[in-house]
C-alpha cells in the first residue's frame, strides 16, 4: 500500500461529532478517522487543521469563463484560479464564448487551456452548446461535443424559444448527457434588468416578472414528464419556480434544480441607487423568494447550489443601470457569502456539502469525494471566523462585478486540494 | 439660507423646508420675469452645460432661458452634437464635461438613474432634467408651484389624479412623490398596462375607470402619451384610449367645481385631452410654463450659489 502523503489533522467535519484526520495517498482518500494527536506520519505533508473545518471541494455547475473570445472578462487560467480560491474541483462553464462551444474543437481549446493552467485541477468541464450558434434553430452535434469531454448541453444566455425545436433538443439529448436550461419567457423578460415589483415601480427600471421565470419552467416540467426526458433547470430565483418544482418532484419528473448563493442572500432591494453590480438575469427577486429558495434547497426541492459566476470588465458594469451587462461574479465568493446563512441556522454545514458538492457531482456524473477510501481526494479547508474583505485584490477572478465589493465576510476558504495536490493555499496574515 | 443639497436628482432628496425654499425662491424670481427688462446680473460669470442626451425642445428652452435671465452662459451639448452617438459612453461625456468645469450641468437622459451615475463623478451641480422613467423634479416643482398660486401654500386635504401613461412617466413619479409629501391625496388612472404591476407602491390610490377617478378631484394632471405605446402592444390605438380616458369637459362634471387641469407638455390634443379643455379657464397648461421658467431659475441659483461645507459666505 502507498504510504500517507497528505494529511489534514484535526479538523471538524460538517455532520460529524469531535475532531477529524484525514489520510491521502496518491490523490485518494485513505481513510477519515477520529483525530489522534499521537499519530505520525513521517513521509506525509500535515496540514494543522485546527479551528478549521474539512469541506468536500464543491461542484459549480454553472460559470461563464469566457475564454474563447471575451478574455478582458475573464479566461480559463483566471477563472479556474477563482475556482481553486473558491474551494472548487469541478467547474462547468457554459458554452455562450466566441467562437460558441458547438464543436469539437471549441471543447478541445478549453480543456487544452484548462490543463495547460492548472495541470493538477480544478477540473473543467464545458458545457456543449444545446443548438448551433445558440442560434435555436439547428441541434447541435450532441455526441460530438459528448466524445471531446462535454458533460452537459444548455443554450444558457440564449434559451431556446421554439418550444418544438426544445422538446426535440430533449429527446435527442436524453440518451447522451443532461440538459441545463435557462428558464425565461423570451417575449415577458426581455430587456428588463430588474424584478417587476415594488423596487421597479419605484426606480423607474422595465421589470422582469417570475411569471417570466416560471412559465418556462412549467413547460420544461411538462416537456421533461411528458418526453420522460431528464432536464435540469439552471439559477432558479422564485416562489413560484420553487412551487412548479415542488410539484413535479411530488409526480415524480425527471427535473432537478439549482439556486445562487446571490439568490439566497440578497434581495432587489440591492438595486437601491442603480447599483449595476446588482443586476444579474435572473434578476434579485423579493424577501419572500429569497426565503422560499433557502427551504427548497434545505428540503432538497431545489436540488443544487451553482454560482452563474459571471464575470464582467470594469466598463461593463460603470453605465447607466440599463445599459450594464448581467451578471454577477461569484467563484470568490460563494462559500463565505453562505456562511451567513449557517451562522443564522437557516443553512447548516451539511447541506452545503450536500447541494455545492455531492449532489451536483452526482447530476453531471463526476468524480467527488464523501471521504471514503478510494474517493479522490477533492477537499477544501474552512476557516468560518475568519473575516475578510472583499475587495478587487481579493479576488482571483478577473471580474470584480459583485454587490459585495467593500463589504466583510466572514468564513474563508484557506486551502483547495484536487487529487491531492494542493491547487490553493491561502498566505497566513504576517506569515 | 445655505442650500443643503449639491444635485437636484428627485424631489425625494428635499425635505418640506427645502421645498419652501425653492417656492419662495422662486416666487421672487417670478417678479423679475414680470419686468420690461427680465434680465438680473445674479450668476454672472457661471457656466450651465445643458445636456440633453434625449430630445427635448421645453425644458431645454426652459432651462436655457432661466440661465440667460440669471446671466449664467449657457452651453447646450445634445445627443446628436456630442459624441454619444459614436458609441462614446456616458463615463466619457461625463467626464469631458467635468473638464469643461461648468457650474452646473442641466441633464436629460433616457436611463432610469443616469442623473445619479453623473452626479457621482462631478464635483459640479447636476441638475436632473429627467432620467428614464424615473423622475423630473423641476416638473413637478413647477407644477407645484403652479399649484400654490391658485390654492395658496397650504395643499392638505387637496385631491390630485394623474390620468395617462404612469408606467412610463418620470413626472408622475416626481409629482406622486412630491404631492403626498404634502399631505396631497393622489390617484392614479390608466389602463392597467399603462400602470406599474406594484402602482399602490408608488404611495397613490389606482382607478382604471375615470368617473371614479375624477370625482371630488380637485386637480388633474394628463401625462402625455407617447406614440410608441400602441406598437409595444400596450393600448389597440389612440382612438380606443381617446374613448376611455380623453379628459373632457363632460367627464368632469363630478370633479371639484372649480377643478384645474394640468398637462405638462407637448399635448396630444383629443388622445389626452379634449382641445376645448385645454385652452378652458381652469386650464393651468401656460401657467405651468411661466412657472417652469422661474422654479428653474430658482434651482440654478440655489445650486450654483450655495456654499461648499466649510467655506465661509
Ligand atoms: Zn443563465
Amino acid at each position: 500500500m502507498t504510504p500517507p502523503d497528505l494529511v489534514v489533522a484535526d479538523a471538524a467535519v460538517p455532520g460529524r461529532d469531535g475532531r477529524w484526520t484525514l489520510v491521502c495517498a496518491a490523490g485518494q482518500v485513505l481513510e477519515l478517522s477520529p483525530h489522534d494527536p499521537a499519530a505520525r506520519f513521517p513521509e506525509a505533508r500535515v496540514i494543522e487543521a485546527k479551528g478549521q473545518l474539512l469541506l468536500p471541494a464543491m461542484t459549480d455547475a454553472h460559470t461563464h469563463l469566457r475564454e474563447p473570445g471575451q478574455e478582458w472578462k475573464e479566461d480559463i487560467a483566471s477563472g479556474l484560479a477563482a475556482a481553486a480560491g473558491g474551494g472548487f474541483s469541478n467547474i462547468l462553464c457554459m458554452a455562450n464564448t466566441d467562437p460558441v462551444n458547438d464543436n469539437e474543437s471549441v471543447t478541445r481549446l478549453m480543456l487544452r487551456r484548462a490543463s495547460e493552467a492548472w495541470p493538477h485541477g480544478p477540473r473543467l468541464f464545458p458545457v456543449g452548446a444545446l443548438t448551433m450558434g445558440l442560434a435555436g434553430k439547428q441541434l447541435a452535434p450532441m455526441e460530438e461535443l459528448l466524445a471531446a469531454g462535454c458533460v452537459a448541453f444548455s443554450n444558457d444566455g440564449e434559451p431556446v424559444a421554439d418550444t418544438e425545436l426544445f422538446r426535440h433538443a430533449l429527446e435527442y439529448a436524453a440518451d447522451l448527457a443532461p440538459v441545463i436550461d435557462h428558464c425565461e419567457d423570451p417575449y415577458m423578460a426581455k430587456g428588463a434588468g430588474a424584478n417587476e415589483g415594488v423596487m421597479s415601480a419605484r426606480l423607474g427600471l422595465r421589470g422582469q416578472p417570475d411569471v417570466a421565470e416560471a412559465l418556462q419552467v412549467a413547460r420544461d416540467i411538462l416537456l421533461a414528464e411528458y418526453l420522460n426526458a431528464p432536464v435540469h433547470l439552471a439559477h432558479v430565483s422564485c416562489r413560484r419556480a420553487v412551487e412548479l418544482i415542488a410539484d413535479a418532484k411530488r409526480r415524480g419528473a425527471p427535473v432537478t434544480a439549482e439556486t445562487c448563493p446571490h439568490y439566497l442572500t440578497m434581495t432587489d432591494a440591492a438595486l437601491f441607487g442603480y447599483d449595476t453590480m446588482a443586476k444579474v438575469n435572473p434578476p434579485l427577486r423579493t424577501d419572500d423568494d429569497r426565503l422560499a429558495l433557502i427551504q427548497a434547497l434545505r428540503e432538497g426541492v431545489i436540488d443544487i447550489l451553482a454560482t452563474d459566476h459571471a464575470p464582467h470588465a470594469a466598463h461593463e458594469k460603470e453605465t447607466p443601470f440599463e445599459d450594464a451587462k448581467n451578471g454577477i461574479t461569484g467563484l470568490d465568493t460563494a462559500l463565505g457569502s453562505l456562511w451567513e446563512l449557517v451562522r443564522l441556522g437557516q443553512l447548516s454545514a451539511e447541506d452545503i456539502a450536500q447541494r455545492f458538492a455531492w449532489r451536483p457531482a452526482e447530476i453531471f456524473r463526476l468524480p467527488h469525494c464523501r471521504f471514503a477510501p478510494g474517493d479522490p481526494a477533492d477537499f477544501c479547508l474552512f476557516d468560518p471566523e475568519q473575516s475578510w474583505v472583499v475587495t478587487p485584490e481579493t479576488l482571483r477572478s478577473k471580474g470584480k462585478n459583485t454587490p459585495l465589493l467593500g463589504q466583510s465576510l466572514t468564513g474563508r476558504v484557506t486551502l483547495t486540494a484536487v487529487n491531492g495536490h494542493v491547487v490553493y493555499e491561502l498566505a497566513r496574515a504576517g506569515a | 439660507m445655505n442650500w443643503p443639497h449639491k444635485d437636484l436628482l428627485d424631489v425625494s432628496q428635499l425635505s418640506r423646508e427645502d421645498v419652501d425654499v425653492v417656492m419662495r425662491t422662486a416666487a421672487s424670481f417670478r417678479e423679475i420675469n414680470a419686468r420690461p427688462v427680465k434680465k438680473v446680473p445674479t450668476l454672472k460669470g457661471k457656466s450651465v452645460v445643458l445636456f440633453f442626451a434625449e430630445p427635448s425642445t421645453r425644458t431645454k428652452t426652459s432651462f436655457d432661458i432661466a440661465g440667460k435671465r440669471l446671466s449664467a452662459d449657457t452651453f447646450g451639448l445634445a445627443k446628436s452634437g456630442s459624441s454619444l452617438q459614436k458609441g462614446e459612453t456616458l463615463k466619457d461625456t461625463v467626464l469631458t464635461l467635468q473638464a469643461m468645469n461648468p457650474d452646473a450641468i442641466v441633464m436629460r437622459h433616457s436611463s432610469s438613474g443616469a442623473a445619479d451615475f453623473v452626479a457621482r463623478r462631478v464635483s459640479c451641480a447636476v441638475i436632473n432634467a429627467g432620467d428614464g422613467w424615473h423622475a423630473h423634479p423641476t416638473q413637478a416643482l413647477l407644477d407645484l408651484f403652479t399649484l400654490r398660486e391658485v390654492w395658496g401654500d397650504d395643499l392638505v386635504g387637496k385631491t390630485v389624479t394623474i390620468l395617462g401613461d404612469v408606467a412610463h412617466s418620470r413626472v408622475a413619479r416626481s409629482n406622486i412623490r412630491l404631492l403626498t409629501m404634502l399631505g396631497v391625496t393622489v390617484r392614479l388612472c390608466a389602463p392597467r398596462t399603462l400602470l406599474p404591476k406594484d402602482a399602490r407602491a408608488l404611495g397613490a390610490k389606482v382607478f382604471h375607470e375615470l368617473e371614479p377617478a375624477l370625482d371630488s378631484a380637485d386637480a388633474v394632471m394628463c401625462l402625455r402619451l407617447q406614440l410608441e405605446r400602441q406598437e409595444a402592444g400596450l393600448l389597440p390605438d389612440l382612438r380606443e384610449y381617446a374613448r376611455r380616458f380623453c379628459l373632457t369637459k363632460a367627464r368632469l362634471k363630478n370633479a371639484a367645481p372649480d377643478v384645474k387641469v394640468l398637462h405638462p407638455g407637448p399635448i396630444n390634443r383629443g388622445v389626452e385631452i379634449a382641445s376645448d379643455l385645454a385652452d378652458a379657464g381652469n386650464s393651468l397648461i401656460l401657467d405651468q410654463v411661466a412657472s417652469g421658467v422661474a422654479v428653474r431659475m430658482a434651482i440654478l441659483y440655489l445650486h450654483i450659489t450655495r456654499k461648499e461645507k466649510g467655506e465661509t459666505a
